[in-house]
């Protein structure tokens, strides 16, 4: 396990030290100037040049990239522009915010889509396996924000069940909270919900044409035990990489849900920050963004690994 | 064994078949709206009516018309215009850059790992985050956005591109063309690259899918092209603060998405399992 874990984690600095820098050099596709964004709000030339020695912008470019990567390894993302305050600071100040929202959204798609799944592959091709994946392929077809429209347009607007938009945090009023978020986890779940529950099909499919599952029928095992003690449990490795996956595009479906349910978390600040073109937010965020995507593909293999001899010795 | 799973999947044929026929039904009648939508429209999209203001669905205004008193279906309909037209262009966009960046990796050795490491940065950030920031870099505009959702989708069409030419460059044929003396771009371009096509096609119709919903998503927040242009994402964000007394604003440039993304989905699910019979499911 050791070498594995050394290989990986090695290959893993290496793709981090890029993302920080891709994260940086964003601010090199700006056309002109980086801080004449700023002229339109009415600075003076006087504000407009301070600005330029905030952002580091009047000093060579390999001075800045180098003091870019001194401040990442302390953990220091920079001082927003708009918030005059510290980049991680804000981060980690949101962070509860979307994680307790993507969470809610990874479990119930999860458990949605393995569920499912599952009845897809048991009932195959009869018409529980039909309906799964003609539901499975609309989900991935409805884009989420709009699907959060209409959520918020029935249950919020019209019968009133939940707030139209929001957060209340989960340690002040956990129902509170569990309303607040039941539409925008709803809307995640349903897209990464279809990519679930076609991905466990397929496994399943798999699995259940092996000789050790004709074994457990003919051994006499009940149908139930054979497909969930036999199958099901083979099948969840695999399923480990596809939870892995739902977690990954969950970072991205939140930035935007957040959007719609105007719920104070990463994504919204990091939107915020990209549309009043505040840089320290924006490279703070996708460098922060990006890690955590990195780091949740690492916990994955590193699961992986464990449950599967042949990947790490590989 | 192969009797066993023979049977189930005669019986699955027909309905995959069915599958890709909806798709290919679904994206036509999309592609067909969208060429034709300069004559189609019954109104000027871009033409206000302040005396018809969020009016209701009726025989004029099929789709009803939105807060400036604009003809929602005409909207749609050029939406569909410019939503498969920034489609089509990252498609295509993403299929040369991943084409370029999978073969130089799997076919120069020297190249693969930086290329690679690459393409996995880029792969840490959402695409749909990635593609907001460049965009709202860039500034909003049709080209920029497909350059961006380009950017967004390459790397892992590069990696795909890769995977089929690392296999195919050991075939015997290659070997063989090899062995004939050809240069190796030319076995490259004539002999790895054309086999590879299959898997990079059904990619690319995901790939069209993607874009239309990204440009759906950086429209609504206010990064793609900038309103009045009839996008569904604009018609959509348009919508969105009178939702409550004129849903049929929002509800009809999201069936729009759907039946366009749902098509596309369907498309590549049956030509993915037309070139790959091991992949049917």
């Amino acid at each position: 396990m050791l070498p594995f874990l050394v290989r990986r984690l090695a290959s893993m600095v290496v793709i981090l030290a890029l993302v920080s820098l891709l994260s940086f050099a964003i601010i090199a596709l700006v056309p002109g100037d980086p801080a004449s964004a700023f002229a339109d709000a009415g600075a003076t030339p006087a504000q407009m040049e301070r600005l330029r020695h905030e952002l580091g912008l009047d000093r060579p470019l390999a001075e800045q990239m180098a003091e870019w990567y001194w401040r990442v390894l302390h953990g220091d993302l920079g001082q927003s522009i708009l918030l005059r305050r510290s980049v991680t600071q804000a981060i980690v100040e949101r962070l509860p915010v979307t994680l307790s929202l993507a969470a809610l959204a990874w479990a119930c798609a999860i458990a949605g889509g393995v569920l499912a799944g599952t009845a897809a592959a048991a009932w195959h091709t009869r018409w529980p396996d039909q309906a799964v994946m003609v539901t499975a392929l609309l989900g991935l077809s409805i884009p989420e924000f709009w699907l959060g429209l209409m959520l918020i347009l029935l249950f919020a607007v019209r019968w009133g069940w939940f707030p139209t938009g929001g957060f209340v945090p989960l340690d002040q009023d956990p129902l509170g909270w569990l309303r607040s978020v039941a539409l925008p986890a709803g809307a995640l779940a349903v897209t990464q919900m279809g990519f679930v529950a076609r991905m466990t099909r397929a496994t399943m499919l798999d699995v259940l044409r092996q000789d050790f599952m004709r074994t457990a029928t003919a051994k006499g095992l009940g149908r139930r035990t054979v497909l969930l003690r036999h199958g099901l449990a083979n099948a969840l490795v695999p399923i480990l990489t596809v939870a892995g996956i739902v977690a990954g595009a969950l970072l991205g479906g939140t930035v935007v849900i957040e959007q719609v349910f105007s719920i104070p978390g990463v994504g919204r600040l990091v939107i915020g920050g990209i549309l009043s073109r505040d840089y320290p937010v924006i490279q703070g965020g996708l460098l922060f963004v990006g890690t955590v995507y990195l780091v949740i593909n690492l916990v994955v293999d590193i699961l992986y690994a464990a449950a599967d001899p042949r990947i790490r010795l590989g | 064994m192969s009797a066993a799973i023979g049977l189930p999947r005669m019986r699955w044929r027909p309905r995959l078949g069915r599958g890709m026929l909806i798709g290919a039904l679904l994206v036509g009648f999309v592609a067909i709206v969208a060429l034709a939508a300069p004559v189609l429209t019954p109104f000027d999209p871009l033409r206000s009516n302040v005396r018809l203001r969020l009016h209701a669905p009726d025989a004029a205004h099929w789709f009803g018309t939105d807060h400036l008193g604009r003809d929602v279906a005409s909207r749609v309909m050029a939406g569909a215009r410019l939503s498969m037209l920034i489609g089509l262009c990252t498609a295509l966009a993403t299929g040369l850059c991943g084409t370029a960046i999978g073969a130089a990796a799997g076919f120069v050795r020297a190249l693969d790992n930086p290329l690679m490491r690459l393409m996995d940065a880029l792969m840490a950030f959402p695409a749909i985050l990635l593609a907001i920031a460049i965009s709202a870099t860039l500034g909003a505009s049709v080209g920029n956005v497909i350059i961006a959702l380009t950017v967004a989708t390459t790397p892992h069409t590069a990696r795909i591109v890769r995977a089929s030419v690392l296999v195919i460059r050991e075939l015997d044929y290659v070997e063989a063309a090899r062995a004939l003396g050809m240069r190796e771009a030319r076995v490259l371009v004539r002999h790895v690259l054309p086999n590879a096509l299959g898997p990079l096609i059904v990619r690319l119709t995901y790939v069209f899918a993607t874009a239309i919903l990204a440009e759906a998503a950086l429209s609504f927040i206010g990064v793609g092209p900038p309103p009045p242009a009839p996008t569904f994402g604009n018609i959509i964000a348009g919508g969105r603060d009178f939702m409550g007394e004129a849903p049929w604003v929002t509800l009809f440039p999201g069936l729009a998405v759907i039946v366009s993304v749902l098509g596309l989905n369907l498309l590549g699910d049956g030509l993915r399992d037309w070139l790959d019979p091991r992949m049917k499911s």
